[in-house]
């Protein structure tokens, strides 16, 4: 009975810890993403520009894969986020770090600012919502050409040694680096904050706002909560979009923005944090691969995929990695079993 | 003294429907209290007034003394006023143990905390344990809510309740819906809950109610029309044509 007791609790906290350690294929993933970096240096411009599509689809996989929120105008923040580390780099100081964080905290002002306009309706309201924010960030960059350039975009953009150390240089070896570092930086906060109570209050909320309220939960404010630190995400990469290129234009504000992460995030699924990385990685090399096949015709493959992608379903991604986790998990700890059963006989 | 739970005069209208007329209710301390009412008679509304999930039309709600009647949903569970619903509503794509320390932490007001991981919250995990034990979820502690048997469902939509040590529950038809195999399972859960909460028991069913309600208020269109202890009530004449008049089946 004793034991009993004892060994109950154990199993609780042992689930809970268990729900939230790092996984075999995602250290195995990152072993791999610096691999590249020392094996790969003819792609690091184009592995710089997957890290960044991975971080805007991971922004949207807080929102949505977490809190349950569908948007399509997560541009907005990215753009704005772009532009402010743009015009911190032309006017204040081109060190990347501190641009970062203006790319974030305006990315993050941006969201809390409207999101109570999600609060109210449901998944259409909130779409058409988060589209017309975005539109309005567009036009307004559009108009303000004597701050942001307008169509010809922002000039005079520079980026500063990382560190005061590493050049940034046109083959993107310090760009991917730099780049992969800070994915790795917003995945372990986000692996935090989503183990946290508040990352499981965002989740009751995605499963059932009406008894997420009944237990206590204040819904709206933490829709609102969450939704500011995914527009920080966003935020960030478009700033680490302008460092990387040195040159801000409409794009990082138009619609195609918000359109690929969400078709990024759909690819490689939702409510797992490796989806962005998983789906910006397929992304890009089918449409390198389709490019090269029929260079006009590719998005309709793009397209194709997309709805098969869709249509297998948004779970599979996520329960496939699950279940090849447990299962390489497994093989692991028998292995590890095995060799201390063997360092026991002697 | 005044009653843990007390609504005066409440109304609610819906356009020209009058779906709550004029109720006042007293719910006493550790009271074992049963709503009943024919289909239509306004319960859910009630109930869904008490929780604030409706505001009233008039009329006042007091919980220990105070009102709590233009309170959002979350202020009134943090005082104590808690609700199951008559439809499972649980977290379908967490795990039982999951979904109970997020409810275990969120009462005890560490649901803004971003950086603690919610294993970590000192005693949680016995108190969960003690939750899985109570409810008879051990078993089934590391699966999806949504990949549950019903029976363990019905009980995880009270023991969610249970876990935010609630001063007065509000149980929405309980046993609806639950399989006869595992029927008495919930019922002895039900009678095992404890004393000291004030339980409100909304319920179709009888004899469920006979024995586990000790008071009973009779609900017949919107307005309460009969209350007394459970042998006043079953032995009231008006109460039986309510009943066997009112299309009542079963």
């Amino acid at each position: 009975m004793v034991s009993g007791m004892s060994s109950a609790p154990a199993g609780v906290a042992g689930a809970l810890r268990r729900a939230n350690r790092w996984g075999v294929l995602e250290i195995l993933l990152w072993i791999l993403a610096v691999a590249a970096w020392f094996f790969l240096p003819e792609q690091h411009l184009i592995l710089a520009e997957i890290v960044n599509f991975a971080i805007l689809a991971l922004s949207l996989d807080l929102i949505l894969g977490y809190a349950g929120i569908v948007s399509l105008g997560q541009s907005a923040m990215y753009g704005v986020g772009a532009y402010a580390a743009g015009l911190f780099s032309a006017h204040v100081t081109g060190e990347p770090l501190s641009g970062l964080l203006v790319g974030g905290l305006a990315g993050a002002a941006v969201a809390f600012l409207t999101g109570f306009l999600l609060l109210r309706g449901a998944d259409l309201t909130r779409l058409m919502v988060t589209l017309g924010v975005a539109a309005v960030f567009m036009e307004i960059a559009n108009q303000a050409d004597w701050l942001t350039g307008g169509a010809d975009g922002l000039q005079g953009v520079e980026t500063a040694p990382l560190f005061g150390l590493f050049e940034f240089d046109i083959f993107g070896r310090t760009a991917y680096a730099y780049s992969l570092g800070v994915l790795f930086v917003l995945i372990v906060v986000a692996r935090i904050v989503l183990a946290s109570p508040f990352g499981y209050s965002l989740r009751a909320i995605r499963d059932n706002p009406l008894r997420a309220s009944a237990v206590g939960i204040p819904v709206n404010p933490r829709l609102i909560a969450i939704y500011t630190l995914g527009g920080a995400y966003a935020g960030i990469a478009g700033a680490l979009f302008t460092q990387t290129q040195m040159f801000v234009s409409l794009d990082a504000l138009s619609f195609q923005k918000s359109a690929d992460g969400l078709m990024i995030l759909t690819i490689g699924g939702t409510g797992y944090l490796y989806g962005g990385v998983v789906g910006a990685l397929v992304y890009k090399l089918i449409q390198d691969v389709l490019s090269n096949l029929t260079p006009q015709y590719w998005q309709f493959w793009i397209g194709l995929l997309l709805v098969a992608f869709v249509l297998i379903g948004r779970e599979r991604p996520r329960a496939l990695v699950r279940a090849v986790s447990i299962r390489l998990a497994r093989l692991f700890a028998g292995k590890a079993a095995s060799r201390r059963v063997a360092e026991e006989k002697p | 003294m005044t009653a843990l739970l007390e609504t005066r005069h409440l109304n609610r209208m819906f356009g020209a429907l009058q779906a709550t007329t004029d109720v006042s209710f007293r719910l006493e301390r550790g009271a074992r209290h049963a709503l009943i009412g024919p289909n239509g008679a306004g319960k859910t509304t009630f109930i869904n007034l008490l929780t604030g999930v409706l505001s009233p039309t008039s009329g006042e709600i007091l919980l220990d003394g105070k009102a709590i009647t233009g309170m959002k949903r979350e202020a009134r569970v943090q005082r104590g006023l808690v609700r199951t619903f008559q439809i499972n509503q649980l977290f379908g794509g967490l795990t039982v143990i999951e979904s109970l320390a997020l409810v275990v932490a969120e009462r005890r007001g560490e649901g803004w905390n971003p950086f603690r991981s919610i294993g970590r919250a000192r005693g949680i995990d016995t108190e969960i344990a003690d939750l899985l034990r109570g409810f008879g979820l051990e078993s089934v502690a590391g699966e999806t809510c949504s990949d549950l048997p019903y029976g363990k469902q019905r009980l995880l939509e009270i023991a969610l309740a249970i876990a935010l040590k609630p001063r007065v529950l509000l149980l929405d038809e309980p046993a609806a819906g639950v399989p006869e195999a595992d029927r008495q399972e919930v019922l002895s859960r039900l009678a095992a809950l404890p004393s000291d909460v004030a339980i409100l028991l909304i319920e179709h069913d009888m004899d469920l109610v006979f024995t586990f309600a000790n008071r009973i208020s009779v609900l017949v269109s919107g307005g309460l029309f009969a209350e007394g202890t459970v042998d006043e009530i079953a032995h009231d004449p008006r109460v039986k044509d309510v009943y066997l008049g009112g299309g009542q089946h079963g």
